[in-house]
C-alpha cells in the first residue's frame, strides 16, 4: 500500500544518520557519563559534543541546554520551575492557542490559588499584541507564548514579544517545539529567556527534548536528584537519545534552507490544488506568517473523523482539529479560538509535511482526497 | 485510531441507504452542526403497515455514520410499534458494540427514530418535538434525553452521561443537574426496589431478587477493579457468596466487600439478610 506521510506536526520519521549515532551507544558505549573511569567517561564526551549541536541550531552557548524527556517536560520545567523560583506573586500571561503541555500546567497554577491570564487570538490565529502590552502593565509576570502553532503553522511575531516582555521586566518562555528545525532561531537575535524543542518533531527520535534556559534565568528544578544537567535535571543521561537529538539539530541547521523554500512550495502546491478542486473549502490561519510546512484545511459540511479514516484507507496520513478524533466532544481549542464557524470547524484538517516528502506524494493526495469529500458530502443533510 | 469493530467500518464505509425519501410518513432531524453531528431520518411505510423503507443523511464521525446506517437497516421490515423498541443499545449490538465516548451516536440514532416516529404519529415537526426543557444549552439536550439514556442505559455518573448524550460535554456548566437527575432516578429505582419485597417472597424471588441487586448494585463495582462476585446458596436469611478474580485475592475483603455486599442485600431485599463468603 502507498504511504503518504503528512502528520509531521505529531512526530516524524526518525532520519536513518539519527539511528546510526544512536547504536553504539545501545552497543560497546553503554557506561555511565558520570563515572569517574575512562569507561563512562568517554561518554560524557559524547554528550557535550551533542549539547553543542542544538546549541548551534538555536545560537545559544552550550551550557544554557538541559537535556529532557520531551518537549511536554520541557513546557513543564520552564513553566513551574519558572513560576517556583519567582516566588508566590507572579501572574502567568499565556494564549488561548498554546499546547496542553503549557494550558496544562497554567491550568494547574490557577488552581492552586496563582494568577493566570490567556491573550486571545484574532480570526487568522494571531496574538492580540494590544492585550499582551495591557497585561504586561499590570506587574511581574512569567510569559509563555508559543513560537508557532502546531495546528495551524501560525508563527506569533517572536522577536517583537520577546523584545516586549523584557522591556516590562518580565520573564519570557517560548514552546519552540514546532518551529525549531523549520524556522531560523537565534537566541543571540531574539531576547527570550528560556525556550522548548523536541526531539521527534525534527527527524529525532521520541522521548528526548531540551529547553534552552539563559544564563541568569531564575529557574528551578523539575526533576530534582543527582548532579546531571548542571543540577537543572537530575537522572542518569539518556545517552543514545541526546547523541540522536545531536545529529538532528545538526542536520535540521544544514536543511533549513530546503524546509523554507522546497517544502514551502510542496505545501503550497497542496493548498492551491486542494483549494481548486474541493468547492466549499478554505485554510485556517494566517496563510502569510506561518510555518513552511503547515497547511489546516476546512471542508465545509462533513466531519474531519470521517475523511481521516478514508484517507487512511488510501495510505494517506493526516489529522484533525475535529471533535471527535480527540475524544473530546468539541472542536480543537485553537480553531475556537480564532472563531472558525462551526460549519468549518469539524472538518478542518491538518497536512504537516516534511523534507521526505515529494511532488508525486502532493499530487496523489490531490487527486485522492476530492472524491472522498464529494463522498462524504453526499452523506451529509447539510449540502 | 478509535477500536471500531468490522462492522462498523463496514457500515461506514458502504453505507446502507443513504438519502432522503420523497413524500416520507415520518421524518425526524436531530443534532446540528454546532454538536458536531444530525442525523435525519425519513421513512416509508407500506400498506399493510411495516416500514418499507427508511433512508438518513449524516453530519458525523465514522460511527455516526454507521449507526445511522445500522439503524436504517434494522427498521426496514418492522412494524411502528417494533420500531418504536428499537434502543440505542440495539443499534450499538447491532454494530457489534461501539467505544463509550461514541455511544452518543448510538442514541443519536435513537432519537431520530424516536423524532420520526412521533411525527408520523401527531404531524409535529421535529422542532417542536425536541422543544422540552433544555438541560445542556452547548448542544441543546433535554432533560427527558438524558433521563432517557440514564435510565436505558444504567448509568451512574455525569461523565458517562455525557459519552451517551453529549450533555455537559461543552462548557460543563449543566454538571450539577445532570448529577441530579442522576439522583433522582437512582432514588427512584431504590425506592422500587425497596417496596417491591414488603410482601412475603418465595424463595425463587428472593434468589432473583439477590442476583439482580448484586448485578446492579455490587458487580459493576467489582468489575472495575478486575474482580466479581457469585451467589452460591441462600438458605433462610443466610447468602452465601463467592469473590472471583482480583476479589479472591484481595486481603481486605472479609470486612470490606462483605461488608458492602451485606449492606446492599439488606438494603434492596431484606434487612435481616447475612452474608457469608465461602472459601471453595
Amino acid at each position: 500500500m502507498k504511504n503518504v506521510y503528512m502528520d509531521n506536526n505529531a512526530t516524524t520519521r526518525v532520519a536513518p544518520e539519527v539511528v546510526d549515532v544512536m547504536l553504539p551507544f545501545f552497543g560497546e558505549l553503554w557506561g555511565n557519563p558520570s563515572s569517574m573511569h575512562y569507561f563512562g567517561g568517554q561518554v560524557a564526551r559524547h554528550i557535550e559534543a551533542a549539547r553543542a549541536q542544538v546549541a548551534a541550531l538555536i545560537g545559544a552557548d552550550p551550557t544554557e541546554i538541559v537535556f529532557t524527556s520531551c518537549g511536554s517536560e520541557s513546557d513543564n520545567m520552564a513553566t513551574r520551575g519558572g513560576l517556583e523560583a519567582a516566588g508566590p506573586q507572579i501572574r502567568l500571561i499565556t494564549s488561548r492557542v498554546e499546547h496542553a503541555a503549557i494550558l496544562g500546567p497554567a491550568r494547574h497554577y490557577a488552581e492552586h490559588g496563582g494568577e493566570v491570564v490567556e491573550i486571545g487570538v484574532d480570526a487568522s490565529g494571531q496574538l492580540d499584541l494590544a492585550e499582551l502590552h495591557r497585561e504586561l502593565a499590570n506587574g511581574h509576570a512569567l510569559v509563555s507564548l508559543m513560537w508557532a502553532n502546531n495546528e495551524t503553522g501560525v508563527i506569533f511575531p517572536i522577536d517583537e514579544i520577546a523584545a516586549m516582555v523584557k522591556q516590562a521586566g518580565s520573564v519570557f518562555h517560548t514552546d519552540a517545539v514546532q518551529a525549531v528545525g523549520k524556522l531560523p532561531i537565534d537566541v543571540r537575535r531574539t531576547p527570550v529567556d528560556m525556550l522548548s524543542l523536541s526531539g521527534h518533531k525534527l527527524h529525532a527520535p521520541k522521548g528526548i527534548g531540551a529547553l534552552y534556559v539563559r544564563k541568569g534565568t531564575k529557574l528551578n528544578p523539575f526533576l530534582l536528584g543527582g548532579h546531571q544537567e548542571s543540577g537543572r535535571r537530575g537522572g542518569t543521561e539518556n545517552v543514545p537519545y541526546i547523541v540522536g537529538l545531536g545529529k538532528a539539530c545538526d542536520m535540521a541547521a544544514h536543511y533549513l534552507g530546503e524546509e523554507t523554500t522546497r517544502v514551502a512550495a510542496l505545501r503550497n502546491r497542496l493548498e492551491l490544488g486542494l483549494l481548486d478542486t474541493c468547492p466549499d473549502t478554505s485554510i485556517n490561519g494566517d496563510r502569510i506568517k506561518r510555518l513552511p510546512n503547515t497547511c489546516n484545511i476546512s471542508f465545509q459540511f462533513i466531519e474531519g473523523e470521517g475523511i481521516l479514516y478514508h484517507m487512511s484507507d488510501a495510505g494517506i496520513a493526516a489529522s484533525s482539529g475535529s471533535a471527535c478524533t480527540s475524544g473530546s466532544l468539541e472542536p480543537s481549542h485553537v480553531i475556537r479560538a480564532m472563531g472558525v464557524p462551526f460549519t468549518a470547524a469539524h472538518g478542518s484538517i491538518r497536512f504537516s509535511l516534511c523534507r521526505y516528502n515529494t511532488e508525486e506524494e502532493v499530487d496523489y493526495v490531490i487527486e485522492t482526497l476530492p472524491p472522498i469529500i464529494t463522498r462524504l458530502r453526499e452523506l451529509s443533510p447539510f449540502v | 485510531m478509535w477500536d471500531y469493530t468490522d462492522t462498523v467500518m463496514d457500515h461506514f464505509k458502504n453505507p446502507r441507504n443513504v438519502g432522503v425519501i420523497e413524500n416520507p410518513d415520518g421524518v425526524g432531524e436531530v443534532g446540528s452542526l454546532a454538536c458536531g453531528d444530525a442525523l435525519k431520518l425519513t421513512f416509508k411505510l407500506a400498506d399493510d403497515g411495516h416500514i418499507a423503507d427508511a433512508k438518513f443523511q449524516t453530519f458525523g464521525c465514522a460511527s455516526a455514520i454507521a449507526s445511522s446506517s445500522a439503524l436504517t437497516e434494522m427498521i426496514k421490515g418492522m412494524t411502528i410499534e417494533a420500531a418504536d423498541k428499537v434502543t440505542n443499545q440495539d443499534i450499538a449490538e447491532f454494530l457489534g458494540g461501539l467505544p463509550e465516548q461514541k455511544m452518543h451516536c448510538s442514541v443519536m440514532g435513537r432519537e431520530a427514530l424516536e423524532v420520526a416516529i412521533e411525527n408520523y404519529r401527531t404531524g409535529k415537526t421535529s422542532k417542536t418535538i425536541l422543544q422540552g426543557k433544555i438541560i445542556c444549552n452547548c448542544f441543546g439536550i433535554t432533560e427527558d434525553e438524558i433521563k432517557d439514556v440514564v435510565r436505558n442505559n444504567g448509568l451512574t455518573t455525569a461523565e458517562q452521561v455525557t459519552n451517551y448524550c453529549k450533555a455537559g460535554g461543552g462548557c460543563g456548566g449543566c454538571i450539577h443537574k445532570i448529577d441530579e437527575i442522576i439522583e433522582n432516578i437512582q432514588a427512584e429505582i431504590k425506592k422500587a426496589a425497596t417496596l417491591a419485597p414488603a410482601k412475603a417472597m418465595t424463595v425463587l424471588e428472593k434468589i432473583r431478587l439477590i442476583e439482580e441487586t448484586m448485578e446492579r448494585e455490587i458487580r459493576p463495582m467489582l468489575r472495575r477493579d478486575g474482580g466479581d462476585i457469585d451467589l452460591i446458596d441462600v438458605d433462610g436469611d443466610r447468602v452465601v457468596i463467592g469473590f472471583r478474580g482480583m476479589c479472591a485475592q484481595c486481603h481486605v475483603a472479609d470486612f470490606t466487600m462483605k461488608e458492602v455486599v451485606e449492606a446492599k442485600l439488606r438494603e434492596f431485599v431484606s434487612p435481616t439478610l447475612t452474608v457469608e463468603e465461602s472459601r471453595s
